[in-house]
């Protein structure tokens, strides 16, 4: 493990960018996201959760996957697809990183998403422990481990100090290129990983009780009375799929240039009303349907499909920005029988 | 660059042909003049014109055609209003095939099989019947139940006429919803038809048509004796990528997309009713 002062943090992001794209979170417009490092930019680690997860770097909010030449009865298909330039993605927080592997489960599935492989492929992830987990955090039901997350090289930031274990050679291979750090054996980390961890047990969604998601009761949690009350003062705005780690539905849309057509695809939403709106029929014309449909496929259909993985990682994002103050705990909650 | 599911391949609208007053079907092969991909009876394909639109369809014609694919599309929205307009040689694209097929060479093997179908419904069925017409040894007795709204929405008519009613132990039955001039066959809906003609309940039974006809179809075949593990349809819901990552087009914990379009009755079950 290595150590590298506050006051020096600086000079390491440097070290990194001078060879390739440093993302971390950025203090911008009073808002902190994962932004590209450059000199003099306001990094803001100490700050818990990024308003928007980290998943844009694989799954960006809107990418062109082709684009057409039309000329006549003619049609030409551009390939516009790149190799990626590897990039360091740093500080991500377990949560997010665990949701990486909930969207791999999806797009490095046959037939593989090259769109998201390459992106994957091309990145070099630098996670950060939790020091101190919000009221909204619950990663831990979904045994994420907020004190100790994986990565390329896992950081752990206290008061005066960044310490960085290299987890991975590709890891190593850009930690190296700073040769300032100081070796130590991380003890002031583990006593930091046990203030963590207690507080994780403290938290107050800590003991959320998922027994009920099984696939056995998919028809019952389907038919529950409780949808109702649950999704009423749902505006079906779609901030929760947004702000969301996990949420991959994605739309494929066009629109025509004088030189011919750009496909794209972006960022949708099973909580609008046209997200299944066919030319002569539409399965969900309720918000009650929409609100279930995004509920039961992170807590039931997601894990039928994919080996029994929850697509929610606790990261508590829903939680905070909801304006309706609706989130997958209250679901939990209501279905899974646990007591308020 | 590895190969992407997403990217289509270019395909050519070599003929068309008007079936119905808005039933068109399109007969697409590649740029080198031979057949874009191999699928089997039952599966789809996205069809689009670029920058107007992109969508699933079954595709019509059968595996044991060699030289193209054709798609039978009934013009109901904004894509089909499109294609409908296009004309001889022009280029679309074409990327498939996508989901599960009919189990032609499983369940249906040596078995007795009852085609249902409704309108556009044929489409699909299309592929399947002339693939047992073409291994018909490989299957029992055939019979097709057939409906529309009127004579001239009867897709196919021609090569139901001139062909399926010719071939050996091969029933075809046609019906339409009301009685119309010219028109001496069978009169009324479906699945009053199927309960009159009185069908073998042992018969493997294959539904295709619109939400309403299929469920009254599968009362009458229920009543009739049949067994919902022997009865097969197709789903058909709002689709993007074709390959069960886009979120749009699932049943409970099924994509119709790539679990389905085809499903058994017993299988729809256990899925709740949202499609």
């Amino acid at each position: 493990m290595i150590k590298i002062n506050r006051t020096d943090l600086d000079r390491f992001f440097i070290s990194i960018s001078e060879k390739m794209p440093l993302f971390l979170p950025v203090k911008k417009a009073g808002e902190v996201n994962f932004g590209r490092y450059e000199e003099g930019t306001e990094v803001s680690l100490d700050v818990l959760k990024t308003v928007k997860s980290a998943k844009d770097f694989f799954f960006p909010q809107s990418e062109t996957m082709m684009k057409f030449k039309k000329d006549g009865k003619n049609l030409e298909i551009v390939d516009v697809r790149e190799e990626k330039e590897p990039f360091v993605l740093f500080g991500v927080r377990a949560c997010d990183y665990a949701s990486f592997a909930i969207l791999d489960k999806v797009f490095l599935q046959e037939p593989v998403d090259t769109f998201y492989k390459s992106r994957r492929d091309a990145a070099v992830i630098f996670t950060l422990a939790c020091g101190r987990p919000e009221e909204s955090c619950f990663c831990k039901v979904f045994n994420i481990d907020a004190a100790d997350p994986q990565g390329d090289v896992t950081c752990f930031l206290t008061a005066e100090s960044l310490y960085l274990r290299a987890n991975t050679e590709k890891g190593a291979s850009v930690l190296s290129l700073y040769n300032k750090g100081e070796n130590t054996d991380g003890k002031e980390v583990e006593e930091q990983q046990k203030k963590t961890r207690e507080i994780m047990e403290r938290l107050p969604f800590a003991n959320l009780d998922l027994g009920k998601f099984k696939e056995e009761n998919l028809k019952e949690l389907f038919a529950s009375s409780e949808w109702q009350s649950l999704s009423e003062a749902c505006l079906g705005c779609g901030t929760c799929t947004f702000v969301c780690p996990t949420c991959q539905c994605f739309d494929i849309r066009e629109f025509k240039t004088r030189q011919g057509v750009v496909r794209f695809r972006c960022w949708d939403s099973c909580m609008y009303s046209d997200f299944t709106q066919m030319a002569g029929a539409n399965p969900r014309t309720t918000q009650l349907q929409r609100f279930r449909q995004r509920f039961m496929h992170k807590l039931v259909y997601f894990p039928s499909q994919y080996g029994g993985t929850f697509s929610c990682v606790g990261c508590g994002r829903c939680v905070t920005k909801c304006p309706q103050h609706l989130n997958i705990v209250k679901v939990i909650k209501k279905l899974g029988g646990n007591n308020d | 660059m590895t190969e992407e599911n997403l990217i289509p391949k270019i395909g050519v609208v070599t003929d068309i042909r008007k079936d119905t007053p808005d039933v068109k079907t399109f007969r697409v092969v590649g740029t080198d003049g031979k057949k874009l991909f191999e699928h089997l009876p039952g599966q789809c394909a996205m069809v689009s014109v670029p920058g107007e639109g992109e969508c699933m369809f079954s595709i019509t014609s059968s595996p044991t055609n060699r030289e193209f694919m054709e798609f039978s599309i009934k013009k109901c929205g904004c894509v089909t209003e499109v294609i409908h307009g296009l004309e001889e040689g022009q280029m679309i694209t074409v990327r498939g095939p996508y989901g599960r097929n009919f189990p032609v060479e499983g369940d249906f093997r040596g078995k007795d099989l009852l085609f249902i179908a409704g309108g556009i419904g044929l489409a699909p069925l299309r592929s399947v019947i002339n693939y047992v017409r073409d291994n018909r040894k490989n299957y029992g007795k055939v019979v097709v139940v057939y409906g529309a709204r009127s004579k001239d929405d009867l897709v196919d008519i021609e090569e139901i006429r001139t062909q399926w009613v010719n071939e050996p132990d091969f029933e075809v039955y046609l019906t339409i919803d009301r009685p119309q001039e010219g028109w001496d066959g069978h009169v009324g809906f479906v699945p009053a038809y199927v309960k009159e003609l009185g069908l073998d309940p042992n018969m493997t039974a294959v539904l295709c048509g619109p939400p309403i006809m299929i469920k009254f179809t599968l009362a009458g075949l229920l009543e009739l004796g049949f067994k919902k593990e022997r009865v097969y349809t197709t789903l058909e819901l709002r689709m993007k990528c074709g390959i069960g990552k886009c979120g749009r087009c699932n049943v409970g914990n099924k994509f119709v997309c790539k679990d389905g379009p085809v499903f058994r009755m017993d299988e729809l079950d256990e899925l709740p009713d949202e499609y």
